[in-house]
């Protein structure tokens, strides 16, 4: 490309301001002194505080988080293999395709309302943590397979033969040559799904039980009856802020580890 | 042996391999997925009861009947123009992006994307609310606005608008992912070719890109549309007065034990609509998503 897409550029820079817009105006409505999201009265940190304290906010902060970790774990997994086993051609393929995009594609109510009569049908399985699990990790796991099978598929196989051509077993192949391979696509899927798993507010909404209430459906909750709590705000700002931080890290080792390596690069030549 | 059952051999034998890799996966859908989706269907058949059982024998279409009472055609009339005009704007925002990343992005594609990913780490009920406040009457929006004079009294809440612009939020990255995917494996060569041989840039993004990144844009598509016909949180939160959608009378029905019977034939209906979208995009789009 010879020409720098300066209108493209434009473009994307809005885009990303929409994006950020939200956002940005959660992180400033979080320091307000008053309880109001539209209208900033002065600069206060009451509502961390009064977040640090909230023992029900804490509560279903940690279900949510087991529950997610859970979720992710599991969905990794059993995703993960899916994507190898999608690798390659085989008769009906086509067939688990269509299988797994149905999550993908599902309306989320429909998802909840079945979900929740199916567990009332089957009496063996109480509304709460179990059903919870079930439930998220059905609608997690395609998301999963996507990522994963998206590296897998762009894999080169020869890396792996000259693996097993030079001795290696195939569980020593895999480990050593497949497995670091994809653990970028697997990292992704993992937060993925847990991403999923901890922001869904409409399908748990129809299968938390007594005592289990992710801390979603605790903010709906609360959120009908008197606009959203100013806690869940301040909540939220040190959750993106966290998630940007780890990023920004990751983006710097990872530039310092390509540096590093053309610099070793270099040295050989 | 013969080159034939050899060959066969191969086959089963590699059809045996993927499907012991997919069976955990195929398990936990197959319980925790299809079978609850055939109990919907089920109780879309079954009749109405007020006690703990809340749909029993006999069979009886009249779910059905009701569902496509021409009193329900409004809420499906608003419910498509809620999902299309989101469809329609997440193309529209997530192509640029998405194709942006993919050619100029360089070494930091993934920080790119993932800095599309990252304001969804919030909580999403509280990023509706975050745009409830900027559309208000005072809120920034109409502020900023107000200085060109082009200020709304009362803002832009609860409008059609303020929905679909709230439903684009929710949903951009579910079209920009496939279409990133789409835009990366796109060769641009092929552009220049067109430039080339005499077309000029509206004819070569009609007859060259768009053809290019097709798979992308039905299975961005796909993403956006169908769950965004059955979201019922946003309209309620930022919509006008009545703003009942397909997915908010499924939940009415479900959540106050009202009528499960009718709340599942919509549910059917909603999963009609599904299987007719997944059968329009067919096979393409299928590597991307």
């Amino acid at each position: 490309m010879n020409r720098r897409p300066w209108a493209l550029g434009a473009v994307v820079a809005l885009v990303f301001l929409f994006l950020y817009a939200p956002i940005a105006w959660l992180a400033i409505a979080s320091f307000n002194s008053s309880r109001s999201l539209s209208r900033i009265s002065g600069f206060s940190l009451q509502w961390y505080s009064e977040l640090a304290d909230d023992t029900r906010v804490f509560a279903s902060l940690q279900l949510s988080v087991q529950l997610a970790l859970a979720s992710a774990v599991i969905s990794t997994v059993i995703g993960t293999l899916a994507a190898f086993g999608l690798r390659r051609a085989f008769p009906g393929r086509g067939l688990w395709t269509v299988l797994l995009s149905l999550p993908l594609v599902v309306p989320e109510v429909v998802m909840g309302v079945a979900m929740l009569g199916f567990f009332m049908k089957l009496a063996g399985v109480p509304l709460g943590f179990g059903a919870l699990l079930c439930a998220h990790v059905a609608f997690s796991l395609s998301f999963v397979v996507v990522v994963v099978r998206s590296r897998v598929s762009g894999m080169d196989v020869r890396m792996e033969e000259a693996a097993a051509d030079l001795g290696a077993s195939p569980f020593v192949a895999f480990r050593t040559v497949t497995l670091p391979l994809v653990a970028p696509a697997v990292a992704a899927g993992a937060a993925f799904a847990f991403l999923l798993s901890f922001d869904d507010v409409v399908i748990s909404s129809y299968l938390t039980g007594v005592g289990s209430t992710t801390l979603p459906v605790f903010v709906y909750a609360q959120a009908s009856k008197r606009g959203i709590s100013p806690e869940v705000v301040a909540l939220s700002t040190l959750m993106v802020t966290a998630t940007a931080l780890l990023l920004i890290i990751g983006v710097v080792i990872a530039s310092w580890r390509a540096r590093r390596a053309g610099s070793a690069a270099k040295l050989a030549v | 042996m013969n080159v034939q059952a050899l060959a066969c051999r191969f086959v089963l034998r590699r059809w045996l391999k993927a499907n012991a890799l997919l069976a955990p996966t195929g398990l936990w859908l197959g319980f925790f997925l299809i079978a609850p989706l055939v109990v919907v269907v089920e109780f879309s058949f079954a009749t109405r009861h007020t006690g703990v059982a809340r749909a029993v024998l006999p069979w009886t279409t009249r779910a059905y009947l009701t569902a496509l009472d021409p009193a329900f055609l409004p809420i499906f009339g608003r419910t498509l123009l809620y999902a299309g005009a989101t469809t329609v704007a997440c193309l529209l925002l997530g192509f640029p992006l998405a194709w942006f990343i993919a050619r100029y992005g360089g070494r930091y594609r993934t920080a790119l994307l993932a800095a599309v990913l990252i304001p969804f780490w919030s909580s999403y009920l509280a990023r509706i609310y975050a745009w409830k406040a900027l559309l208000d009457g005072e809120g920034l929006v109409n502020t900023v606005l107000g200085w060109a004079g082009l200020d709304r009294d009362g803002g832009f809440l609860l409008t059609n608008g303020a929905v679909v612009l709230g439903l684009t939020y929710g949903f951009l990255p579910f079209m920009v992912l496939p279409l990133y995917v789409a835009c990366e494996r796109f060769d641009v060569r092929l552009m220049e070719a067109s430039y080339d041989l005499g077309h000029g840039r509206v004819s070569t993004f009609f007859r060259v890109v768009l053809p290019g990144v097709m798979s992308g844009v039905l299975a961005g598509s796909l993403l956006v549309l169908v769950p965004a016909a059955g979201d019922f949180v946003t309209p309620k939160l930022l919509g006008g007065v009545d703003q009942s959608t397909f997915g908010s009378v499924i939940d009415d029905q479900f959540r106050g034990g009202n009528n499960w019977p009718l709340g599942s034939a919509m549910a059917v209906l909603l999963l009609v609509l599904v299987v007719f979208v997944l059968a329009l995009r067919g096979r393409r789009g299928e590597d991307v998503l």
